[in-house]
């Protein structure tokens, strides 16, 4: 058996692929929900029923995906142009942290709301970007491994929150739990259904995805990061300042990131604990992967991502199935959608 | 004589297109048989099947009489059956010694055989002539090099038959000259020996007898004393091909001038010092030994690098700011030593390949966007103008082939209409039919006034195309002398840096 690069990959399978692999994931977890004593069409039946079904549900879902789109395009962005991101963990919690910072600067609270809100969301997007441009200068000029370098990163930058929420940034009022002052009303997103959590920040999110598509599709800079990833001799040939169009992906993987961040303590707790973010970021690194690094698909990920988890959720409680199905769902779609995209840029032969 | 190797009707397709169609031939003990074809005429598929790394829809494969089984490579490993790739397969990180001898051990032996191994090994070099230090690290070696151990590890297998692919496209020509050497003492060991080529030169030069391939089948059968030159390059292409000839020069006032340039620690080999100055309308080829600093000088002149000292002139203005853009700005048109390592992005497409040094302009942007009609419409004019084949506008580039690419890259620099051209290696790796095509755009552009700088190590076309020629050795450029006086044995004492015995009527420019 071997294996032959297709020299015209086709359009329809490229779409049909990340379905595929979907559909393959859910065959494998199925068999270890039968494994479970489940029946996993049922199971299956259940997680739907507990991502949509209710009002309630269907608002988590969305609540849940919010943080995906900006994690998934913050990978998407990095990878695309072969800047290896793997930091996406911490430059949320640091976004989340700037956010809680600012907070409790007594000016912000005199403010206009949208004014109040962009100031958080911009001190956010600078502290994941701080976070990503260390690592990244450190590469373009000493040419340090940034797979190593965001990795570690995240477990300082949980560190450091955690040392500030325990410290100078705890809440008095919070009886002894470390959480961070939460931010002044004026700063906290609107939300788009009442009496849930689902907050303004989806919109955020799914503009951000439309914007970045279009800024990597059409714009001279778009051009120039995809070059820059795919032959950097090449670009640099051509002329394409690759020193500068990596510093700029940079800052918008870290900057999504780092929004991220924010806009989750803007939207949904106010404040900031270290656990703010069950894996978001290293989750958005699999939600990139199962996109293909399209911003557009990021979307789709980041939903298919969270329905798995709200779903499970309920699908648990209902079945006595751990809820971890949803972590094997979701791990097991990345691999088999790693073999679909090598199946769709070659062909097996006998 | 004894037939070692029978192929009988080996028919090959690739869903719609047949890469061999009922190709028969034979190769007998202590021969040296040429493959010659053009570019996709189907020689390396033909030596794939033959090797088992693909299965022939059709025909067989006998070795000293008795069948292969298909698609087994071990196969014909074991039958005697060595190949020699055009890119080697050779792990940097490990000897010599080392990437010789594994896979030739079973896995499961605990203790590898190092001195007997050392011993064979040293036993083959001794008999062939071909000398490399088992323990020095492959990343170390140079191209030439290279190859020798590739050779070495096919015959440490007990190759009888050698199959070469490409053997001299990365060598430089002394190299080559050393290898055919090596391989007449193989023949004369009762080695027999296949290798695939598109230079008529080195068949000649070295096969007993040529196959001309095209189009995938056998078209003719020669042996070489009863052939010419002329004869196989027509049989080759399907028709008469003639490279252009170059009409006198009209050279006009200087274009481009170097002041003691000086470069080292970027781009290769370090510049000492060079200056040279290019007239509008003429050609001025630069031969050299390859790592003397012409991809350097290139590299330079294209706007890659700064020099540390010393100065490039354009139409008498100097170059203050060395960056790629200034010097398209400047009309600098550049066709770059490496087309596949940077003149072009194999996963992007034509129309991006063919905007992306120019994105900056207006005629392609527009407030950071990039304007895509624009874009589009200017490389369809390319592929129309340059006869690009093979992919249209939003294909991508890497379904070209070598000449069709190469093609795009020259369309992409001249259709700016440039006033010095920077041509490094504009030829290399491409087949009869594109070598007089590019060649012909080049003459186009000199009759149009362009300054030509052509750096190139293949002497015919430098010939063929040049006014002036300088050699440059260590970073230094001798003399240019006038190109009709220039005879191989001239310019290989320039080469040599014997630049007094070279020039005893040479004038410096």
């Amino acid at each position: 058996m071997r294996f032959e690069r297709r020299e015209r990959p086709s359009r329809a399978l490229s779409v049909l692929a990340p379905l595929g692999a979907i559909v393959a994931a859910l065959l494998v977890a199925g068999v270890l929900i039968a494994i479970a004593g489940a029946n996993p069409l049922t199971a299956y039946a259940l997680i739907l029923d507990g991502a949509f079904g209710s009002r309630l549900g269907f608002s988590e879902t969305l609540t849940r995906t919010t943080p995906l789109i900006l994690t998934g395009l913050a990978a998407a962005v990095a990878f695309r142009a072969r800047v290896w991101n793997i930091g996406g963990e911490g430059q949320f919690y640091l976004g989340a942290l700037a956010v809680a910072a600012i907070g409790m600067v007594p000016a912000l609270a005199g403010l206009p709301s949208p004014l109040a809100i962009l100031v958080c969301a911009a001190a956010g997007a600078a502290a994941g970007m701080v976070l990503l441009l260390v690592p990244l200068g450190l590469r373009l000029r000493f040419g340090v491994d940034e797979v190593v370098t965001t990795l570690l990163l995240n477990f300082v930058a949980v560190l450091f929150v955690s040392l500030m929420i325990e410290g100078p940034m705890k809440d008095p009022l919070a009886f002894g739990w470390p959480q961070s002052v939460p931010i002044p009303d004026n700063a906290i997103l609107p939300t788009l259904m009442d009496r849930t959590r689902l907050h303004a920040g989806l919109l955020i999110a799914l503009a951000l995805a439309v914007a970045v598509w279009w800024v990597q599709a059409r714009s001279v800079f778009g051009l120039g990061a995809r070059a820059a990833g795919l032959s950097p001799r090449a670009a640099a040939f051509a002329g394409v300042p690759l020193a500068r169009t990596l510093l700029l992906v940079g800052c918008l993987s870290g900057g999504l990131a780092g929004l991220a961040g924010a806009v989750e303590v803007m939207g949904v707790k106010a404040y900031v604990t270290t656990d703010l973010s069950p894996n978001y970021g290293y989750s958005g690194i699999v939600i990139a992967m199962l996109a293909n690094l399209n911003p557009l698909g990021v979307i789709a990920a980041a939903l298919f991502s969270a329905v798995m988890f709200v779903g499970a959720d309920s699908m648990s409680r209902a079945l006595s199935i751990p809820s971890y199905i949803a972590d094997v769902t979701v791990a097991l779609s990345l691999l088999t959608m790693l073999v679909a995209i090598f199946l769709t840029q070659y062909r097996i032969r006998r | 004589m004894t037939r070692v190797l029978e192929l009988r009707g080996i028919t090959k397709r690739f869903g719609a297109v047949t890469a061999n169609e009922d190709v028969s031939l034979h190769l007998d003990q202590g021969e040296i048989v040429a493959l010659l074809g053009e570019n996709g005429a189907g020689k390396t598929t033909l030596m794939s099947i033959l090797f088992g790394h693909y299965t022939a829809d059709a025909g067989t494969v006998r070795v000293d009489g008795a069948e292969l089984p298909p698609g087994r490579s071990r196969a014909a490993i074991q039958a005697g059956v060595g190949m020699v790739h055009q890119h080697f397969a050779l792990a940097p990180n490990l000897s010599v010694l080392d990437n010789i001898v594994t896979g030739t051990e079973p896995l499961w032996r605990p203790v590898s055989r190092r001195s007997a191994a050392r011993a064979k090994l040293a036993g083959l070099m001794d008999r062939f002539g071909l000398t490399v230090d088992p323990d020095s690290l492959v990343a170390d070696l140079s191209v030439g090099e290279c190859q020798r151990v590739e050779i070495l590890k096919a015959l440490y297998n007990d190759a009888r038959i050698l199959i070469l692919d490409e053997p001299t496209a990365v060598l430089t020509t002394q190299e080559a000259e050393r290898l055919f050497a090596t391989l007449r003492e193989m023949t004369g060991q009762g080695l027999s020996l296949i290798f695939i080529s598109h230079k008529l030169n080195e068949v000649m030069a070295a096969a007993d007898r040529v196959v001309v391939l095209r189009g995938g089948r056998v078209v003719a059968e020669r042996a070489t004393e009863a052939t010419s030159k002329d004869e196989l390059a027509e049989l080759m292409v399907g028709r008469r091909v003639e490279r252009p000839r170059r009409p006198p020069a009209t050279p006009g006032p200087v274009v481009l001038e170097a002041r003691d340039l000086r470069l080292s620690g970027r781009g290769g080999a370090s510049l000492n010092g060079v200056s040279f100055a290019l007239r509008s309308g003429e050609t001025l080829g630069i031969i050299g030994v390859s790592g003397n600093g012409q991809t350097t000088l290139a590299g330079l002149v294209s706007g890659l690098y700064a020099p540390d000292s010393g100065a490039l002139l354009v139409k008498g203005r100097e170059i203050t700011r060395h960056a790629v853009p200034d010097a398209i700005a400047a009309g600098i048109g550049r066709i770059p030593e490496d087309r596949h390592a940077e003149g072009a992005i194999g996963d992007l497409s034509l129309w991006e390949n063919a905007v992306l040094e120019r994105i900056w302009s207006p005629e392609f942007s527009r407030r950071g966007l990039v304007r895509r009609r624009a874009a589009r419409a200017a490389t369809a004019e390319i592929i129309r103008g340059y006869d690009v084949r093979g992919a249209g506008v939003d294909s991508r580039i890497r379904l070209l082939s070598g000449g069709n690419m190469q093609k795009l890259i020259l369309g992409r620099a001249l259709s700016a209409d440039p006033d010095i051209l920077v041509a490094a290696q504009p030829s290399r790796g491409l087949d009869e039919g594109a070598i007089a095509a590019v060649h012909a755009r080049l003459l186009e552009a000199r009759a149009r006034g362009a300054g030509v700088l052509l750096i190139s190590e293949d002497l015919d076309e430098v010939l063929a195309l040049s006014d002036r020629v300088r050699a440059i050795v260590g970073g230094r450029l001798s003399p240019a002398i006038p190109s009709d006086d220039a005879d191989a044995r001239r310019l290989g004492l320039m080469m040599a840096g014997d630049w007094a015995a070279a020039g005893e009527d040479a004038h410096a420019v």
